[in-house]
């Protein structure tokens, strides 16, 4: 009888602890929207990550970029138990209520990309791909090295609300005003194609109509640097009007071949999803702690540091991109 | 007829004037309007809706309306590109015949089920327009055709002093303009329009003319799927062919086609086109915001309206005046 | 022996058809097939998905399409009069914009609320001063007023949200009884609404004006007045809708509710209402309302891609309008 029961108590034990190891870390990413190559950088950085580490992974994104078709699916996602969340979030204000609905479940919530400005206390963590101070003044010295530091330019950007975007912009008009080795360049304007092709290049073209002295673009959007660039390899005017901006490499590796485009920077979105995965995978065992100033280390990125409001940088500098390294990469 | 049509052709004349008195307005604010290369700018911001509207007005002026062109667009457009992706050896000209052959086809799903369910097409296209949507996504797996893929002879399209592309608008609408109005078929979507229920009376084939025009109506959208390849020179299943239809339609009816069947006229539609075309590119160099662009819109249906309506008016109360003194 | 039973029946011209047997008329109607088709959608989400089936969720969900739900309703009276409002959703961004701005301007709720509801009712008045008193084709007037609506919440709002105080953020959080108070309201509201469509003279009139507006003009119903009436009646109800949306969203952008009259068509279209009027009922709007929310749900759910969805949506549409037109056909005699 002893024996029986010393057997019962050790299948048991062997039971409970099985299971106890068994649960996979179900992480879901909740992109912009579908059909937006960004977003399969991104996913493969989480993918590839997954598979290292044994973490269950989902990619879910709405039909169109609005929050409000974030929310059904957030909720979705909570009623399905997962334990982590992380978003590129449509709206800064309007994923609030839902996001807190998932903390509250002890789900771990972090914004990826692209952070909900003003309302920080609503997610657990942001993961940023580069530090986005640093993003306006380098693409400004990008750009015035194309042109001699010399001359008319102009910018086009996303969507007016973004809150990267004018954070880069206003960083930008920072490094002209203030920096005296732009003093012979000149801003013209700042221009919106609110992350639309057919918008974009109806703003560039209207720039060039415009301000026929134009000599260079700032396009920090991949949307808007690939549609200008168009514009300008179809007028044929790529040693008048010098183009830079953040591109995706799969996009513009066709006008860096044939010059319309020298150079144009970005960073690796592949990068964000295995930092993301990484850390939610850290954070859950206990072995990172989510806390301002800590730091953890991450195969292939090295050391991560958590700065303020729980934001973590990628990588430090922009990666450029030019005819010399653009068919290193694939995404 | 005659006072009816010199009616008629005030209206067309209307149109013309506001895209006159428009551009003057605008050329006075900003002189670069008024060049010959702003009227680039407006004719290669045109080709698209021109195309889907020379469709669309066939619909409408039968009485129907066919909300699922952009839908049909993406759809076109992203089973081309896609052709383009993963048969490079294909010679690019066969996209128009795949996109055009597409876009028929997918017109004349719609006109069999307004012919054969006898279902009102208003609901039969916003229910498509959800199906071929919904299918552009699967299709492509939601990937988006990539600029490298677009054939760059077609990419040039688009390009140089006289693109080809408004070359192409320009041939259909004339096209449109010799069916609707010098064809006997095209005699018989107008009389159908106007008179669903005397019109099989008068030996018209309504089922028949009925699916050729949801039939064309799609084929022309499939063309403007590709023209959208070439234009933009990508495809992507979201973007692509969204809002299409509500240009179209918009374009349409300031043009003077009736929401009610067996009027309207080529010319008119064509103005139409012409005047959203314009206000389009004149926003960006009035500094407008892209905000204010719908409240715009919105403001020349209305306005287009109005004076439709009391040219209307003007119309009935001069026939009955002419009545009255015979 | 007598040839009593066996003669035939003369049937005269004062004769009528036999009536449909009881059974088949309450039975064979399209909002049958509208009440299969959310079970059937029951069944099947609750097959994709061992999470679906949790009536906290399900209530929960509801709240995300309640606001368009209620909505739907004014709008299956208007198509049923023979007429169709498609500016509603930009009715209700606008009424919330203006919301919003005026209590970010004041602080003062009360007047808040006022200027909301009051600008959704003066645009139901455009709406219908356009199309009956100036007698335009009211498809092409609400698409015009819904771009000027929308494009004007556009110029207000500009690409920015405006945020509201906590107090008012969360309707669809709130619980009575254990509902959300947005289902309850759709629900109270349907009952209301249906009671005033089937039972009152109002209602009668709402089914004659739009079988044959000149009979019904000839049979001395003022519909110029009932359609205003309608029309008025849906600025005042998207308002309302559009000030809950605010406070579920906590706060108010100019896209709020952007693509919602397809929504709210779809809704009344799969409740068995036709769309050239005459024809139609709140409780299939009712049950079309929970069936759209149950599919999408469910999908979702079962993280179907949002293209599965859309597919599944026009197939839907498209069988829905079959059937509907099938029995009403059938049901003619």
């Amino acid at each position: 009888m002893k024996k029986s029961l010393i057997l019962g108590l050790a299948l048991g034990l062997t039971f409970a602890t099985g299971a106890f190891a068994a649960d996979p870390l179900k992480i879901v990413y909740v992109g912009k929207n579908t059909g937006n190559p960004y977003f399969d950088s991104i996913t493969g950085g989480f993918q590839d990550a997954c598979k290292q580490l044994g973490c269950d992974f989902l990619f879910v994104a709405p039909a169109t970029a609005e929050a409000t078709s974030q929310i059904p699916i957030i909720e979705a996602q909570i009623q399905r138990g997962v334990n982590v969340i992380a978003i590129a979030p449509n709206s800064p204000d309007a994923l609030d209520q839902v996001l807190d609905e998932a903390r509250a479940k002890k789900i771990l919530v972090l914004t990826v990309n692209g952070d909900i400005v003003g309302n920080e206390t609503h997610r657990d963590a942001n993961i940023l791909p580069v530090d986005f101070t640093k993003t306006g003044p380098d693409q400004v010295e990008l750009m015035g090295s194309m042109i001699g530091y010399k001359g008319e330019i102009a910018i086009l950007s996303a969507t007016t609300e973004a809150p990267d975007q004018n954070t880069w912009i206003a960083a930008m008009k920072d490094s002209l005003a203030n920096n005296p080795k732009y003093k012979d360049m000149k801003l013209d304007t700042i221009v919106y194609g609110d992350d639309q092709p057919e918008k974009s290049t109806t703003e560039m073209e209207a720039l060039l109509s415009n301000y026929p002295n134009l000599v260079g673009v700032i396009s920090p959007t991949t949307v808007g640097v690939a549609a200008a660039a168009q514009v300008i390899q179809q007028r044929g005017i790529a040693d008048k009007v010098h183009l830079t901006g953040l591109g995706l490499p799969s996009e513009m590796r066709d006008f860096i071949k044939d010059g319309t485009v020298k150079a144009f920077q970005l960073w690796s979105p592949y990068n964000e999803g295995w930092l993301a995965a990484y850390f939610a995978d850290g954070v859950s065992k206990g072995t990172i702690k989510n806390e301002v100033g800590q730091k953890f280390d991450v195969p292939n990125l090295g050391t991560i540091t958590i700065g303020d409001k729980n934001v973590m940088n990628t990588q430090a500098e922009l990666t450029t991109f030019d005819a010399s390294n653009i068919d290193k990469f694939n995404f | 007829m005659s006072a009816l049509g010199n009616l008629f052709l005030r209206r067309e004349a209307g149109i013309l004037v506001m895209i006159v008195l428009f551009s003057i307005a605008v050329g006075i604010a900003r002189p670069q309007f008024l060049t010959i290369n702003e009227f680039r700018i407006v004719l290669l911001l045109i080709p698209l809706i021109l195309i889907g509207a020379m469709g669309e007005m066939l619909v409408i002026v039968a009485r129907h309306v066919d909300l699922s062109i952009g839908s049909t667009q993406a759809l076109a457009a992203i089973i081309t590109g896609m052709m383009f992706k993963f048969l490079p050896g294909v010679p690019w000209p066969v996209g128009f015949i795949v996109a055009i052959g597409v876009g028929a086809g997918l017109g004349f799903a719609n006109g069999v089920l307004t012919t054969l369910f006898r279902l009102p097409s208003i609901i039969v296209t916003l229910g498509t327009l959800n199906l071929y949507r919904g299918l552009t996504f699967i299709v492509s797996n939601a990937r988006q055709v990539d600029r490298q893929y677009i054939p760059s002879d077609l990419k040039a399209m688009s390009t140089g002093a006289v693109p080809w592309i408004i070359v192409i608008a320009i041939a259909i609408a004339i096209l449109t303009y010799w069916f609707a109005d010098h064809t006997r078929v095209g005699r018989q979507v107008y009389a159908l329009g106007s008179n669903p229920v005397a019109a099989p009376l008068r030996g018209i084939r309504v089922n028949a003319v009925t699916l050729m025009v949801f039939s064309i109506s799609g084929a022309l959208a499939g063309l403007s799927g590709i023209m959208y390849a070439s234009r933009w020179g990508f495809v992507n299943p979201s973007n692509t062919g969204s809002g299409f239809e509500f240009q179209v339609i918009a374009a349409v009816v300031i043009g003077g086609v009736s929401i009610n069947g067996g009027v309207g006229s080529v010319l008119g539609v064509v103005f139409g086109v012409l005047l959203l075309g314009c206000v389009s590119a004149a926003l960006p160099l009035l500094g407008i915001p892209g905000t204010a662009q719908s409240a715009i819109y919105g403001a020349v249906i209305i306005i287009a309206l109005l004076i439709d309506r009391s040219v209307r008016q003007r119309g009935i109360r001069a026939l009955a005046m002419q009545r009255a003194r015979a | 022996m007598t040839d009593q039973t066996s003669a035939t029946p003369v049937v005269t011209a004062l004769d009528a058809a036999t009536p449909r047997p009881r059974w088949q008329v309450i039975l064979i109607r399209p909002e049958t097939m509208t009440l299969i088709l959310l079970v059937l959608a029951f069944v099947v989400s609750s097959l994709l998905s061992p999470y679906f089936l949790d009536i906290n969720y399900i209530l929960q969900s509801f709240t995300l399409t309640a606001e368009f739900s209620i909505v739907a309703l004014v709008m299956t009276m208007i198509i049923i009069a023979g007429e169709i409002d498609l500016s509603p959703a930009a009715n209700m961004a606008l009424s919330a914009c203006l919301f919003a701005w005026t209590f970010q301007a004041t602080g003062s709720m009360p007047l808040a609320l006022v200027v909301g509801i009051g600008a959704g009712v003066l645009m139901g008045v455009f709406n219908g001063l356009l199309v009956i008193g100036l007698q335009l084709p009211s498809i092409i007037v609400t698409i015009g007023t819904l771009t000027l609506y929308r494009g004007i919440a556009q110029i207000i709002a500009g690409d920015e949200s405006i945020r509201l105080p906590e107090y008012f953020i969360g309707f669809n959080t709130w619980l009575i009884a254990g509902i959300p108070a947005p289902d309850l309201l759709f629900v109270v509201l349907s009952i209301g609404l249906g009671l005033v469509l089937g039972t009152t003279i109002y209602g009668r009139q709402i089914y004659q004006t739009g079988t044959n507006e000149i009979a019904a003009q000839h049979a001395g119903i003022r519909t110029r007045r009932l359609k205003m009436g309608l029309f008025i009646t849906m600025g005042f109800v998207s308002a309302i809708a559009g000030i809950i949306t605010a406070s579920r969203l906590g706060s108010v952008r100019y896209d709020l509710g952007l693509g919602g009259e397809l929504q709210m068509v779809l809704m009344a279209m799969l409740g068995g209402t036709y769309i050239f009027g005459g024809r139609g009922s709140i409780l299939g709007t009712f049950l079309a309302a929970w069936l759209l929310s149950v599919i999408s749900t469910g999908m979702t759910t079962a993280n179907l891609l949002p293209a599965t969805q859309l597919c599944v949506l026009g197939v839907l549409l498209i069988i829905s309008i079959i059937a509907t037109n099938f029995i009403y056909s059938r049901t003619q005699r």
